[in-house]
C-alpha cells in the first residue's frame, strides 16, 4: 500500500498543479500560446471518453504491432545470442556488426522498409522486431557466458552432452538475463511501433502513432494528449505483464 | 515423491558380503574398483609448473588422500585424473584406461562448492546423472528418491537448494556424485565450506558411506585430520610446484568412533607427521 501512496500522490498534486495553472490560463501565458493548445486535465479525460471508439480501434492496431513485432524480435534475438554463444566465429564476425547497426537511427531507416515491404503490417513488424533485437540479444548473451566454468566441468563429470549442459545449465542461468533485455525491448517496442506508424500509416486505421501525428497537425491538442498517455499506459502494462511472468518462471530468484 | 524403493542392479554397488545389499547405488558390477596408476606427471599453465614428477599408484577400491598447502596442485591433480585436463607430461591412467575421455567416464567429481542447479528441486539435482545418462525423469527420480531417506535428506525431496542447510546441500551433492555410477570418486574439499560441527558429523557421516562402498575414491583436503581418518593412505604435496613429501598409513580409517579415533595416541603420531612433513613441504 504504502509502495503505491507515494506515487500516487505525487501524481495527484501534479494533476492539481496543471488543472489550476492550464483553468487560469497561467500556462497558455507562459508558453505565449493560446488557450486551446494547452488543455488541462480535464479536458485530455474527456477528450479521451469521447473519442474513445476511435482511439481503442488505433490502439488495437499499435498493440498488435508491438506484441507480433516484440515477439518476432525475441525469438530471433534469443536465437542469435546462442548461435553467438556456440559459434566464437559467428560472435566474432557478427557482433561488432551488431553493434555498430544500433547506430543507424531506426527512424531513418524506416521508409527504406515501407519500400521493401509496402505498406501493410510488415514494415512495422520489422522496425518493432528490429528495435526489441538489440537488447535481448545483449542481455542473452551476457547471461549465457555468465555460467561459472565450474558448473560445465561438473556436468561433463556427471556425462552431461553439449546439448543437456545447453538445456540444463546454460539456458536457466540466461533465462533472467532474458527476461532484462525483453523488459526493456517491450518498453522501447511502443515507440518503435510510433516510429513505423510515421512512416507507413494505412489512413483512418494507422494506430496511436499515425493519430498523433494527425492530432498534431490538426492542432488536436487534448486528443494529442490523451493519445500519448494511452501509449504510456500500453508501455507500463507489458512491461508490468513481462515481469509479472518473470516472477512466475524465474522462480530461483 | 518415493515410488519405489528398489534400486535396479545396474545402479548397485558391489557390496562387501557383510554390508546391506541395498547400501548404495553405484557403477555397474564389473566396472568396479578401477585402480590408479600415474607415472612421472608433470604440469604446468603456460610457465607456470603445478606439479612436478609425481608418481602414485592407488589400488581399486582404496581411499586415497591428498593433503597440501593452498595452490599446490591438489585440485589440479584431481582434474588430471578425472580427465578434465590433460597431463603436460607423463601419463595418467584410470582403471587401466588413458584417454581423458575415458578417465572421464570413470570418475564422478564433487567439487568445493556443492553448485546445485538453484532451478531444480533437490532431487532433480541429485537424479542429474542419470538424467544426463538417458533414463526418464521419472526413472531418475525414483532412483534418487530411494536414498534421500539414508542420506538423511526424507522429505526434502521437493525442496529448492536454497531451503537446505550446508550439511544437507553437500549430502545432495554428494548423492549426486554417488548416483553418476561410476568407479572412481573424486571428491574436491567437499566440506570445506561447512562450520567445524557439522563438518565433523559430515565426516562421520561420509566414513560410514564409503565402508559400506566398494569405489576407489581420492580426496582433496586442506585438513589433515580430516584425510588421516577418511583415507586408507595419506599423500602429503609440496608447496607448487606439488610433489609428494611422503605418504602415510592411516592407523584407523573410518572408524565408527571419530572421536575416539582421532584422539587416539597413534592417529596423533601419524597427524603430527603429517603436519611436519606438510611444514617442511612449504619452505
Amino acid at each position: 500500500m504504502k509502495r503505491w501512496l507515494y506515487p500516487v500522490l505525487l501524481l495527484a498534486i501534479l494533476l492539481a498543479a496543471w488543472q489550476i495553472a492550464a483553468d487560469s490560463g497561467l500556462l497558455a501565458e507562459l508558453f505565449s500560446l493560446e488557450n486551446y493548445l494547452v488543455p488541462s486535465p480535464s479536458e485530455v479525460a474527456s477528450a479521451l471518453w469521447d473519442n474513445r471508439a476511435l482511439i481503442l480501434e488505433n490502439t488495437w492496431v499499435t498493440l498488435k504491432e508491438v506484441l507480433i513485432g516484440f515477439g518476432l524480435g525475441l525469438l530471433a534475438g534469443v536465437a542469435f545470442a546462442f548461435a553467438c554463444h556456440l559459434s566464437e566465429t559467428v560472435r566474432r564476425a557478427t557482433y561488432p556488426l551488431l553493434i555498430a547497426s544500433q547506430a543507424i537511427p531506426i527512424i531513418a531507416i524506416a521508409p527504406i522498409l515501407v519500400v521493401l515491404f509496402g505498406f501493410g503490417i510488415w514494415p512495422k513488424l520489422v522496425i518493432v522486431a528490429l528495435i526489441c533485437f538489440f537488447p535481448v540479444t545483449v542481455n542473452t548473451l551476457d547471461g549465457l557466458r555468465s555460467v561459472d566454468p565450474a558448473t560445465i566441468k561438473l556436468m561433463r563429470t556427471l556425462d552431461g552432452s553439449r546439448w543437456q549442459i545447453m538445456r540444463r545449465v546454460e539456458a536457466p542461468t540466461a533465462l533472467p538475463y532474458t527476461f532484462s533485455g525483453a523488459k526493456i525491448g517491450v518498453a522501447v517496442a511502443v515507440i518503435g511501433a510510433v516510429f513505423a506508424e510515421w512512416s507507413a500509416a494505412t489512413v483512418g486505421h494507422g494506430g496511436l502513432g499515425w493519430l498523433v501525428h494527425e492530432d498534431s497537425s490538426l492542432l488536436e491538442t487534448a486528443r494529442l494528449f490523451a493519445d500519448i498517455l494511452v501509449l504510456a499506459l500500453m508501455s507500463v502494462a507489458l512491461f508490468g505483464l513481462l515481469a509479472l511472468v518473470e516472477r512466475r518462471v524465474v522462480t530461483w530468484r | 515423491m518415493r515410488q519405489d524403493t528398489t534400486v535396479p542392479a545396474s545402479r548397485l554397488a558391489k557390496t562387501p558380503p557383510d554390508a546391506t545389499p541395498d547400501a548404495v547405488p553405484g557403477a555397474a558390477p564389473g566396472d568396479l574398483g578401477a585402480g590408479i596408476a600415474i607415472s612421472g606427471l608433470e604440469h604446468s599453465y603456460g610457465d607456470l609448473r603445478t606439479l612436478d614428477r609425481l608418481d602414485l599408484e592407488l589400488a581399486p577400491g582404496g581411499v586415497l588422500g591428498l593433503v597440501g598447502p593452498s595452490g599446490c596442485g591438489k585440485s589440479t591433480l584431481l582434474e588430471l585424473i578425472c580427465g578434465l585436463q590433460e597431463p603436460s607430461v607423463g601419463s595418467v591412467a584410470v582403471g587401466g584406461a588413458k584417454a581423458a575421455a575415458e578417465r572421464l567416464a570413470r570418475c564422478a567429481f564433487m567439487p568445493q562448492r556443492d553448485l546445485l542447479l538453484p532451478w531444480y528441486s533437490a532431487l532433480d539435482n541429485a537424479a542429474l546423472a542419470p538424467r544426463n545418462q538417458g533414463e526418464g525423469k521419472a526413472a531418475a527420480r525414483r532412483h534418487a528418491a530411494a536414498l534421500f531417506e539414508r542420506f538423511g535428506l526424507g522429505g526434502f525431496e521437493a525442496s529448492a537448494p536454497a531451503e537446505l542447510s550446508g550439511g544437507m546441500r553437500q549430502r545432495v551433492a554428494f548423492l549426486r556424485t554417488l548416483l553418476a555410477g561410476k568407479p572412481v570418486l573424486a571428491l574436491d574439499e567437499p566440506f570445506a565450506a561447512l562450520d567445524a560441527i557439522t563438518r565433523a558429523e559430515m565426516q562421520e557421516w561420509l566414513a560410514q558411506t564409503l565402508a559400506a562402498e566398494a569405489r576407489t575414491v581420492v580426496l582433496v583436503s586442506h585438513d589433515v585430520e580430516e584425510a588421516l581418518y577418511l583415507c586408507d593412505r595419506v599423500a602429503v604435496l609440496s608447496a607448487r610446484p606439488g610433489r609428494i613429501v611422503t605418504e602415510l598409513t592411516a592407523p584407523s580409517p573410518r572408524a565408527s568412533d571419530r572421536d575416539a579415533a582421532v584422539t587416539d595416541p597413534e592417529f596423533v603420531a601419524a597427524r603430527e607427521r603429517a603436519l611436519r612433513a606438510l611444514h617442511e613441504g612449504s619452505r
